[in-house]
């Protein structure tokens, strides 16, 4: 049998494209959390750090089209093994009982579907500027970076840049409470599809065993816990009134 | 203290009927009266079907055999859990003490698309078998017994694969998934023998034509909620699951990856 067929022809096989492909989403997604954080500094990191990514130009697009091909794969696999799994049973039991399958796992096809809706959203919303145009990074006055932006060490964008406003089309974006909260509600169900994901890997993946099981899903439990609430953090900001927006347009432009 | 169990259990039985594989089933309600709470379940429903004979009804149809929970033959799904509510016990090995007087007790076959139903709470299981013959032995020189412990066996790797060896394959696993799936009962052959010195040369090919068997057979996939080792009467672990995983993926890259002989010298 050549490999091919026995990863992506077998149940197992695409099991482990799952795990493989979610390690490499939850990668970026941890990375995507880092990165937006920077709002709680000064405008200039998340401005700088958006006018960094957009400089790597072909690197950018090879990242996303790999991110792409994940999700691609990820959902396909999940399509398939869920169709299968749902026509196994054929005639339903009178009393459907659960033993001890926890919640997250019993949600994995909801909060998948939920995930999916609200990662077109998002990129309609930031990337695409599909809705809330006017307070799109594209439709706001440029800013000029106030300090060179550097990446570990390097310097990635020169003072003075001027960059799209990241920052102001991030908080203006949350001000309506029930755009932030759909992004609330949707984090929420992907930091609980982590929990089963990212437990779930290791036993697909043959790491587990009971040895260190107990201790396993207590990290991945605080782990996405933490990621639930720093996710919860720039929203809840921005509602709390923590976060302002900067001036539309800063002095140096004006002038 | 302990509580004092009640001379006698009257409960209402509500079981699947079905004259046969094609036919229409449904659930209809028997009273089984003054029951002694130290009989077995299986026991409970010879009174029954004793009670239904007589009545010139036909007896609800079960399978079963050893009635000590070693042949893996009772297959029952009670109030919605594979053998009924005790932990690692068979439906032979549950009793009517398990249940409280008054009780309605909902008793349907083990469902899954992989084991046709044949009569009222009899399923056909023959599809493990099929996963059994498709890797689930090791090729030995057969003639006198070998000598005791000629081929050394670490006394964890033994342990481990007795574990595994435990499994009776009465498919509660597949009754219990949420999908269906096979995974505890195939992850328990394949490691009873992967574990061991004797079953190393055929320990690539034997996960993968099982794991493809198994797939063939429409059993569901394994989503990691752990059902199965719950449900199970022998109470094989889930680490099994695991392990077949690591061998699977082992296994696929190796027979990828081996070079193949090029059929020169050596013959004759």
């Amino acid at each position: 049998m050549n490999l091919a067929s026995s990863i992506f022809g077998s149940s197992l096989g695409r099991k482990i494209l799952m795990a493989v492909t979610g390690v490499i989403l939850t990668g970026f997604i941890i990375g995507h959390l880092v990165g937006n954080l920077q709002i709680f500094s000064e405008p200039d990191h998340i401005n700088g750090y958006g006018a960094f990514l957009h400089q790597l130009g072909p690197l950018l697009w090879v990242a996303r089209l790999g991110l792409l091909a994940c999700a691609v794969i990820h959902i396909w696999a999940a399509a398939v093994l869920s169709r299968e799994n749902l026509t196994a049973r054929g005639v339903a039991y009178g009393v459907k009982h659960t033993i001890q399958a926890t919640l997250s796992s019993r949600l994995m096809r909801w909060s998948g579907v939920v995930v999916l809706a609200f990662l077109l959203y998002h990129l309609a919303h930031f990337t695409l500027g599909f809705t809330q145009v006017a307070s799109f990074k594209e439709s706001l006055p440029r800013y000029v970076l106030g300090g060179d932006y550097r990446v570990a060490g390097f310097l990635a964008v020169k003072s003075g840049t001027e960059v799209l406003d990241v920052y102001n089309m991030v908080i203006l974006g949350f001000q309506k409470p029930v755009v932030a909260i759909f992004y609330v509600i949707a984090v929420g169900l992907l930091s609980l599809h982590l929990v089963h994901g990212a437990d779930s890997l290791f036993q697909t993946l043959g790491w587990r065993s009971e040895k260190w099981a107990g201790a396993l899903r207590k990290v991945v439990i605080v782990c996405c816990t933490a990621y639930f609430l720093l996710n919860l953090a720039i929203p809840g900001a921005v509602l709390l009134g923590k976060l302002h927006p900067r001036d539309a347009a800063p002095v140096a432009v004006r002038r | 203290m302990v509580a004092a169990t009640p001379s006698t259990i009257s409960v209402t039985l509500r079981v699947w009927r079905q004259a046969g594989p094609d036919q229409p089933g449904r659930f209809v309600d028997y009273a089984a009266k003054d029951l002694s709470p130290n009989m077995s379940f299986l026991e409970m429903l010879d009174v029954v079907n004793d009670e239904l004979t007589l009545k010139g009804e036909e007896p609800i149809a079960f399978a079963h055999d050893c009635r000590e929970g070693i042949c893996g033959t009772c297959s029952c799904m009670i109030n919605g859990k594979p053998h009924g509510p005790g932990h690692g016990i068979a439906t032979c090995q549950t009793y009517v003490r398990s249940f409280a007087d008054g009780d309605t007790i909902v008793v349907e076959p083990f469902r899954a698309r992989a084991f046709p139903l044949v009569k009222d709470l009899v399923i056909d299981r023959s599809a493990f078998d099929r996963i059994i013959q498709a890797g689930g032995f090791i090729s030995v020189r057969t003639g006198a017994a070998p000598d005791a412990n000629s081929i050394p066996v670490p006394k964890a790797d033994a342990d481990l694969a007795m574990d595994a060896a435990a499994c009776i394959g009465c498919g509660a696993c597949v009754a219990a998934c949420k999908n269906a799936s096979a995974m505890l009962f195939v992850a328990a052959k394949v490691s009873q023998l992967g574990l061991l010195p004797q079953g190393q040369p055929e320990r690539d090919q034997r996960v993968l034509a099982m794991v493809g068997t198994m797939d063939a057979l429409g059993f569901g996939n394994c989503t990691n909620q752990y059902e199965c080792s719950a449900a199970c009467p022998k109470s094989i672990s889930h680490d099994f699951i695991a392990r077949m995983n690591r061998d699977y993926l082992k296994a696929s890259v190796r027979t990828a990856l081996k070079p193949a002989s090029a059929g020169g010298g050596g013959a004759g």
